[in-house]
């Protein structure tokens, strides 16, 4: 089987990879490119730690072929910190200590990322349906949704 | 006297017997005792974890016994 | 011990030292290891739930290209314990997707095609998949050499154990009994479902010598189990902890590293072997499905004259169902004249079961405060005041045997009866469902070295993985003892080669025994630094306080010099001895039961059998909180963990023993929308054996919400379901038979 050449963008930076065919996203992040911050629950699309954004879209990397990315912009947890610092949702995931073991960490921040950038003020509810495909077996996700509400309060303020 | 307790899955190991009195002041010298009456207790209770008044013990080798303490002896507890 | 009143840093709430790492990807866990060279490995799995191996021939997946090494049970010494035997099939396999062989080739696509080359020649037994059908009279064997309680003079047996204890005369407690309630209960096999699968990575050089990189509760344990089944000594193994995605007592037991050592050893290369959600259902370690029945009676005024209960868990196909911990646990809160139980660890042909939060606990306890439910709804009484009628206090003897000392129980019940949650009436069209919960927690060993660097700044090694942020609760307790801000310490989980023996992270262990170890090391440090400023200022060492992270002359002492800092010291350390480590290692015991109080209020609906979990509140003692952020969240978790396994989790097998739901769409765990905010309060009796008082609190959480919940929908519908999970087509079911 030949390999496929891929061109892509992965937070910001063009990557060319070479890929088979069979090759997901998440393998080609992680395995190619090294970026391992992404991570694999099931490779199903069932647990949501594989969270990345395709063009701004939120998907899970284990459901997206590697070929899929040509020519589009990949962003994942790695870029989600900026020059000064971290993300206001990283931030207040460590205040809130939204996270115990922190496998499902990267897949929430890039999740909540997105709903919080179409939806800067969402309700409980909202975050909770929004992130509904997210597992975290740890913390009962009670301090995950206060950080991501405490976030976007932040954010408001910012603006 | 200290009151010593076995639980169901060593009385096997006891001749049946589930409550005794031994005289000794400390964990060691209870635990001959009890190999004295009963030879190979010892290895048994080595896997065996005791409550000397309450506290419980995993391993109680260095513990001193207090005179009419109660001993009972009882499953390891593991966790998750 | 500190008073609470004294505390600074203790009950404060920092950001753990490891948390930038996890909130940007940068921590590495299991699977994230990379190595030059290294190819990877997969496992070969059983098709049936039972058969004899006649043979395994992998010569197939050798001749490919790009597979570098094939193993089966002939590379594997024969003498092996039961944990040799899960990790790969001797003479027959014992469940579906019990390991048979592995290969390791370049490619994990590669590796996993291989293992259609390999051949596998099974008779075919028929399989017991159930209790009932492996305690049923000519019930075929699991294990032809299983006897009961190891008594060759009766005949093998499915059932490994049976246990017992008893106390006083149940019947005659019985006959004193005015009302008598008793019931029966199925709660299903669960797993742990922590969101990273098992992984390693392992590698062996010209020597000899292994390392291994894994994701794990306790390396030393991997080491251990690994040199037991590969047959050769610890000194040849290195085991470093990765991150730990979530384990709740199911990453106790290897299952891949010794298969990957060996892969490694014949090709010569890094192997890493990562499971898949699959494969993690399949092949590690739930836990038990059991069938308990409950008996109590009681006076008009609430007390409970006589208990009983009969506990039967699933061991899976090796013995060990936690059934032990259930007897010890079904009646622990309750201070009892009269009781017996009776508890069996049968085996079956499932998966070897695992440790899952307080194991054994939530089922055997799920049934007795089911039971204790109905005895308040009989007697017309608050099920608060019954508990708090009949709870055990200090001086209480423990249905296991012992007196308790201090413990929390009676501190929540009443916490809980003064709560808002509580005291505010049940919504309109919910039930609502009370239970207790408890669990032993343990000691154990446990090393700290605690290293200063030149500035002053503190490191903490020790070997304790950390799963929910303990590294935090270390760097806290040092802060307090030795008296210097949080910020200026680290704690690191060192490897096996790096710090002293340590338990498994586990049993509720961690804060308590490694917190005492660190907290003794930072003694250690103190009484050095107290002889360093001695020698400084001329004068005796036990002239010297240690005071707010100084070392000060002791009051009185005619010595005009300023304090000496940490840093002070640090800075002249080379004049007055060199540079100062502080150690200490403990096996400590006396950890503290901890006792819980949860509700729950819940609507169902009638038509689709749907239920809605509209509060959830939990209480619980935990000696003293060193980080109450993170003991809430172990407290809010165990809670999501038992509305799962209440509600909706559970193992479905096919009639050949094919569980038919190995994936998260099927195996459906509580997902964000699915749950309310969880409220906890903790209370606070704290533990005299530990110097802050600490109980451990990581599976207390998880013993009551079984039967909380199945009391809110007790509640709710009017009559109890007495199988769980209570999911939608159950209680539908449930509902269309009483209503037709
Ligand atoms: S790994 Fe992609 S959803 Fe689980
Ligand atoms: S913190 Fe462990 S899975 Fe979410």
């Amino acid at each position: 089987m030949s390999k496929l050449h891929v061109t892509t963008s992965v937070n910001g930076q063009p990557e060319e990879v070479l890929c088979e065919p069979h090759q997901s996203l998440l393998d080609v992040l992680r395995d190619e490119l090294g970026l391992t911050g992404t991570k694999e629950g099931c490779s199903t699309g069932d647990c949501g730690a594989c969270s990345v954004t395709l063009d701004g879209r939120l998907v899970c990397s284990c459901l997206v072929l590697a070929a899929e990315a040509e020519g589009k912009e990949v962003g994942t947890i790695e870029g989600v910190a900026n020059p000064d610092g971290l993300h206001v949702l990283q931030q207040k995931f460590l205040e809130h200590a939204a996270l115990q073991c922190g496998i499902c960490t990267p897949g929430f921040i890039v999740a909540a990322k997105v709903l919080l950038e179409r939806d800067p003020n969402p309700d409980e509810t909202t975050i909770r349906y929004w992130l509904a495909g997210n597992l975290c077996r740890c913390t009962g996700y009670d301090k995950i949704i206060r950080a991501v509400q405490d976030a976007a309060t932040e954010l408001a303020h910012e603006a | 006297m200290i009151k010593v307790v076995f639980p169901d899955h060593l009385m096997p190991n006891t001749e049946g017997v589930r409550e005794t009195e031994v005289d000794c002041d400390s964990y060691r010298s209870l635990v001959r005792e009890l190999e004295k009456r009963w030879p190979g207790i010892e290895d048994v209770l080595a896997k065996t974890a005791v409550a000397i008044n309450g506290q419980i013990y995993q391993d109680a080798w260095l513990e001193t016994i207090e005179p009419s303490s109660e001993v009972f002896f009882m499953h390891r507890i593991e966790g998750g | 011990m500190a008073e609470a009143h004294d505390l600074k840093v203790i009950g404060t709430r920092p950001v753990r030292p490891d948390g930038v790492e996890k909130v940007t990807g940068r921590a590495n866990f299991g699977a994230d290891l990379y190595l030059p060279g290294m190819i990877h490995g997969k496992v070969l799995r059983s098709p049936y739930a039972h058969a004899r191996i006649k043979s395994v021939d992998v010569s197939g997946a050798l001749a490919m290209e790009g597979v570098l090494a094939a193993v089966s049970r002939s590379d594997f010494p024969e003498e092996t314990d039961d944990l040799g035997q899960n990790v790969i099939a001797r003479d027959k396999v014992l469940y579906h997707g019990h390991a048979v062989a592995a290969v390791a080739a370049s490619t994990p696509l590669l590796a996993e095609q291989a293992l259609d080359a390999i051949k596998v020649d099974y008779d075919v037994l028929e399989p017991v998949l159930s209790i009932d059908q492996a305690i049923a009279d000519g019930a075929t064997l699991v294990n032809e050499q299983m006897h009961t309680n190891g008594d060759a003079s009766q005949p093998a047996s499915n059932i490994a154990a049976i246990t017992k204890f008893e106390r006083g005369d149940a019947e005659k407690g019985f006959a004193e009994a005015d009302v008598v309630v008793e019931g029966e209960f199925r709660v299903p096999m669960a797993h742990q479902g922590y969101i990273e699968p098992h992984a390693c990575t392992a590698t062996i050089n010209e020597e000899g010598k292994i390392t291994v990189w894994c994701s794990t509760q306790g390396h030393f344990d991997v080491r251990t189990q690994t040199a037991a089944i590969l047959g050769t000594s610890i000194s040849k193994i290195k085991v470093i902890a990765s991150e730990i995605g979530g384990g709740f007592g199911g990453k106790l037991s290897v299952y891949l590293e010794p298969l990957a050592v060996k892969l490694s050893e014949l090709s010569n290369r890094p192997v890493r072997m990562v499971m898949n959600r699959e494969e993690v259902f399949r092949a590690t370690g739930p836990t038990s499905a059991t069938w308990c029945k409950a008996k109590v009676g009681a006076k008009k005024d609430g007390t409970i004259t006589a208990a009983t209960a009969w506990l039967s868990y699933e061991a899976g196909a090796f013995p060990g169902a936690p059934v032990g911990p259930g007897c010890m646990s079904v009646l622990a809160p309750y201070d009892l004249e009269n009781f017996s139980i009776e508890g069996l660890d049968v085996l079956v042909n499932k998966p070897k079961v695992a440790a899952y939060r307080a194991p054994g606990a939530p089922q055997a306890m799920h049934a007795m405060e089911c039971v204790i439910d109905d005895l308040a709804r009989e007697l017309g009484m608050d099920p608060i005041d019954l508990r708090l009628k009949n709870a055990a206090d200090e001086g209480t003897q423990a249905p296991y045997g012992p007196k308790f000392p201090a413990i929390g129980l009676k501190a929540c019940l009443e916490a809980a009866k003064a709560h808002p949650n509580y005291t505010a009436p049940v919504p309109e069209g919910c039930g609502r469902g009370v239970a207790c919960g408890f669990w032993f927690n343990i000691g154990m060993q446990s090393s700290a070295e605690v290293l200063i660097r030149e500035d002053g700044t503190v490191i903490i090694n020790e070997g304790s993985p950390d799963i929910g942020g303990s590294r935090a609760s270390m760097c806290l307790m040092a802060a307090e003892t030795l008296g210097i801000p949080y910020d200026r310490i680290n704690a690191h989980v060192a490897d096996t080669e790096s710090t002293g023996y340590c338990n498994m992270t586990g049993g509720s262990r961690t804060t308590f025994a490694t917190g005492m170890a660190v907290v003794q090391a930072c003694e250690d440090i103190i009484a050095q630094c107290k002889e360093r400023a001695a020698m400084t200022w001329d004068i005796d060492a036990d002239q010297v306080d240690w005071d707010d992270g100084q070392a000060v002359p002791k009051p009185g002492v005619n010595a005009d010099v300023d304090p000496l800092s940490l840093a002070d010291i640090a800075k002249t350390w080379g004049r007055t001895g060199g540079p100062i480590l502080g150690r200490a290692s403990v096996n400590a015991q006396g950890a503290g039961a901890g006792f819980s109080v949860n509700w729950t209020d819940l609507a169902v609906d009638r038509e689709t059998g749907k239920v809605d979990v509209k509060a959830y509140t939990a209480i619980q003692d935990a000696g003293r909180a060193i980080h109450p952020a993170y003991v809430e969240g172990q407290m809010q978790g165990g809670a999501a963990q038992g509305l799962g396994w209440a509600l909706n989790e559970e193992y479905i097998y096919d009639d050949n023993g094919v569980m038919e739901n190995a994936g998260f769409l099927d195996y459906r765990v509580p997902v964000a929308s699915d749950l309310p905010m969880i409220d906890t309060q903790i209370v606070e009796v704290p533990n005299p054996t530990h110097p802050y008082g600490v109980r451990g609190v990581g599976e207390t959480p998880i013993t009551a919400p079984l039967a909380a919940t199945s009391n809110a929908v007790r509640d709710a519908l009017g009559f109890r379901v007495s199988e769980l999970p209570m999911s939608p087509p159950r209680l539908l079911e449930a509902i269309d038979s009483q209503e037709g």
